[in-house]
């Protein structure tokens, strides 16, 4: 377990509970899947990568990728723009050659098991693309006819309910050109479920669509993963993901920087205790007694992390209160996905060139 | 069932192509070549006159002394008047933008995760633009057959060699003839289709497949490059003029062919190896 460094006086407030350095956060979310967080039986594993890597003419896209997607999860993909998320999802679908490195979907190797795969797989990449001067409805069933296992029989019926699903029926007879981008984005994720599919690939399912639009993705998003679906869905919304999604990976130059369940990036694999108290110098001494590490202390508060094998906190609340703390507020305190991403990926703005 | 499940993908092209604005637009201006063409013989006939009295070019028989005797001659001097840049040109900016148009657009990433298969899609593609070649070369065709019939007499048909056919023999070999020249574009449909898998920019490859066609009409025209000619495609289009000979002669005509099939193999390759293997990113 990485050493926790000692609380740095004048900390800010802002990153409190949040690990305090790339490094430590890395270590500790790499721990976290190395004990098991991502299902280690290659039969659950849906996408699996193995030192992939894509090199465009000058860059280098991505870089060594090691990918495990388990099956039945709602697997988050992150990182800032231009890290590589685009590129890995053009790879698993077969758009792009990987440079080296292996891939597998549905456990076969893409991209030359790409006839018998896709089918199973409905995918979203980087937008939606439609034909400007066919209607909605039209746009759906030529991606439809370009499936060769989709039953023309049943086609008529699969694209309406797939308009139905997205909330578009209304409007499937419009020209797409006449689309909002909202309008756009849920064409495109109809075609991704004009089938039922095992595996869904969404690439920023939600950029572009109003709030209730946000929140009717997420609900689908929801149950497709209910119904067995494993849904792979790369975003820049942080709270979405941590609503949604039970896994999720870190991408950061075209390298993944942490994988795991939602949790366990989250929170670290530690939870953290904070006890809201005017007496934080005693409190703090009573707490590292109690073999809390990390101890961060700010005027009416004391944050530390609990050890592997904590105590009870009811009895160590006691023990405070007896002690003579006046604890005004004791629990454990969440750390945002947010925290973690900015701790792993660096606080910049700009984009890594 | 598979297979029949697999020509889905033709009929969503073809529908797709034939239903846009600018296939119609196009078909338009083919339609209105032989409307005018008509027109303007008409009007300089009207006096009991010809046309084309003056020094014949050599690129190409003259039909158009004929149409004011017999309507049929029409759409044979509207195929010749079409031929060396109208209908090409149609074809390249349907074959050029054929698959780099689906790219620009991005549609061509959602066709290939569907799966279309890279190979089936190009097929189709290819099959699309044929489809559009001769459908193109009909428009033209019938155009002339109708303006021809409703704007002057119709009766036998004298050949290029001076002898008359009856008019239903006539009309065969029209069609014939029309067959033929479809068939004269087989080549740059290859050599457009191509083009359209090196570029996502549809428009750059529909200029570069015309801009190809007049580079190639131009060389075909200057004497001191007459050892490149014969392997140029439009070398031997007006062969199908020898459909009007009595009897037929062949041996252009199967010049031509054999140098659109050649076309065709060639590039048809050319795009499938580019094809099948490039990054599709747009
Ligand atoms: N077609 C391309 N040709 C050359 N370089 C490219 C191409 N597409 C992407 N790149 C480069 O590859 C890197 C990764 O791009 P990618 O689109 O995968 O990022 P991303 O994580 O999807 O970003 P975003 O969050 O902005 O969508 C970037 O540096 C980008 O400049
Ligand atoms: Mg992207």
């Amino acid at each position: 377990m990485a050493q926790p460094q000692a609380a740095a006086p004048g900390e800010s407030a802002t990153t409190v509970g949040a690990p305090r350095t790339a490094a430590e956060a890395r270590a500790a979310v790499t721990e976290a899947a190395e004990q098991g967080g991502v299902a280690g039986d290659t039969g659950d594993v849906v996408i699996e990568t193995r030192r992939l890597a894509k090199q465009y003419r000058g860059t280098l896209a991505v870089d060594g990728l090691d990918l495990r997607v388990p099956r039945g999860s709602v697997f988050g993909f992150l990182g800032p723009n231009g890290s590589g998320k685009t590129t890995t999802i053009r790879m698993l679908m077969g758009l792009i050659q990987p440079t080296s490195g292996s891939a597998r979907v549905l456990g076969r190797p893409m991209p030359n098991a790409a006839r018998s795969v896709l089918p199973r797989v409905g995918a979203l990449i980087e937008g939606p693309a439609l034909y400007g001067f066919l209607s909605g409805r039209h746009n759906l069933l030529r991606f439809d006819a370009a499936d060769p296992t989709a039953d023309p029989r049943t086609r008529k019926a699969r694209v309406g309910a797939a308009l139905e699903r997205v909330g578009l029926a209304a409007a499937a007879d419009k020209k797409a050109r006449a689309y909002s981008l909202g309008m756009k984005q849920r064409l495109g994720l109809a075609a991704a479920l004009l089938q039922p599919r095992e595996l869904l690939v969404l690439d920023e399912p939600t950029n572009g669509l109003d709030p209730q639009g946000m929140r009717e993705i997420r609900a689908l998003v929801r149950e497709l993963a209910a119904d067995g679906t494993t849904v792979f869905l790369s975003s820049h919304l942080l709270d979405e993901i941590e609503q949604v999604c039970t896994h999720a990976a870190v991408m950061a130059r075209g390298r993944l920087i942490a994988q795991g369940t939602v949790a366990e990036l989250s929170a670290g694999s530690r939870g953290r205790l904070g006890v809201t108290t005017p007496d934080v110098a005693e409190a703090a001494r009573l707490l590292a007694a109690r073999g809390l590490t990390g101890l961060v202390t700010e005027e009416q508060k004391v944050i530390g992390e609990l050890p592997a094998e904590p105590p009870d906190l009811a009895e160590l609340n006691a023990e405070l209160v007896g002690a003579g703390v006046r604890v005004r507020g004791f629990g454990l305190e969440r750390t945002s996905l947010e925290d973690t991403f900015v701790a792993l990926t660096g606080e910049g703005f700009d984009v890594a060139g | 069932m598979r297979v029949w499940w697999s020509l889905g993908l033709l009929r969503s092209e073809l529908v797709t192509v034939f239903r846009r604005w600018r296939t119609l637009a196009l078909f338009g201006v083919l339609a209105g070549v032989p409307l005018l063409v008509g027109i303007a013989v008409r009007i300089e006939t009207r006096n009991g006159g010809t046309v084309g009295g003056g020094p014949r070019g050599d690129n190409g028989p003259a039909f158009l002394e004929q149409v004011s005797n017999n309507g049929l001659f029409l759409t044979f001097a509207s195929l010749a008047a079409t031929l060396p840049f109208f209908l090409p040109m149609a074809i390249g900016v349907v074959a050029g933008d054929s698959v780099a148009g689906e790219a620009g657009g991005g549609t061509l990433r959602y066709l290939l995760v569907a799966p279309a298969g890279r190979t089936r899609l190009l097929v189709v593609k290819y099959a699309s633009v044929l489809a559009f070649c001769v459908v193109a070369t009909l428009v033209v065709a019938l155009s002339g057959l109708i303006v021809g019939f409703a704007l002057f007499p119709v009766g036998e048909v004298t050949t290029l060699s001076g002898t008359t056919i009856p008019l239903s023999a006539g009309m065969l070999r029209a069609l014939l003839i029309a067959l033929l020249v479809a068939g004269s574009l087989v080549g740059i449909a290859a050599l457009g289709l191509f083009v359209s898998t090196v570029t996502d920019s549809g428009i750059a490859a529909m200029a570069t497949t015309v801009g190809l066609l007049i580079t190639v009409q131009i060389v075909d025209t200057i004497p001191q490059l007459h050892v490149v000619q014969p392997y140029l495609f439009p070398h031997y289009w007006l062969s199908f003029a020898d459909i009007l000979r009595d009897p037929v002669q062949w041996t252009g005509i199967a010049k031509n062919l054999g140098l659109q099939a050649l076309y065709a193999a060639v590039f048809g390759s050319a795009a499938w190896a580019r094809f099948t293997t490039r990054d599709v990113t747009a």
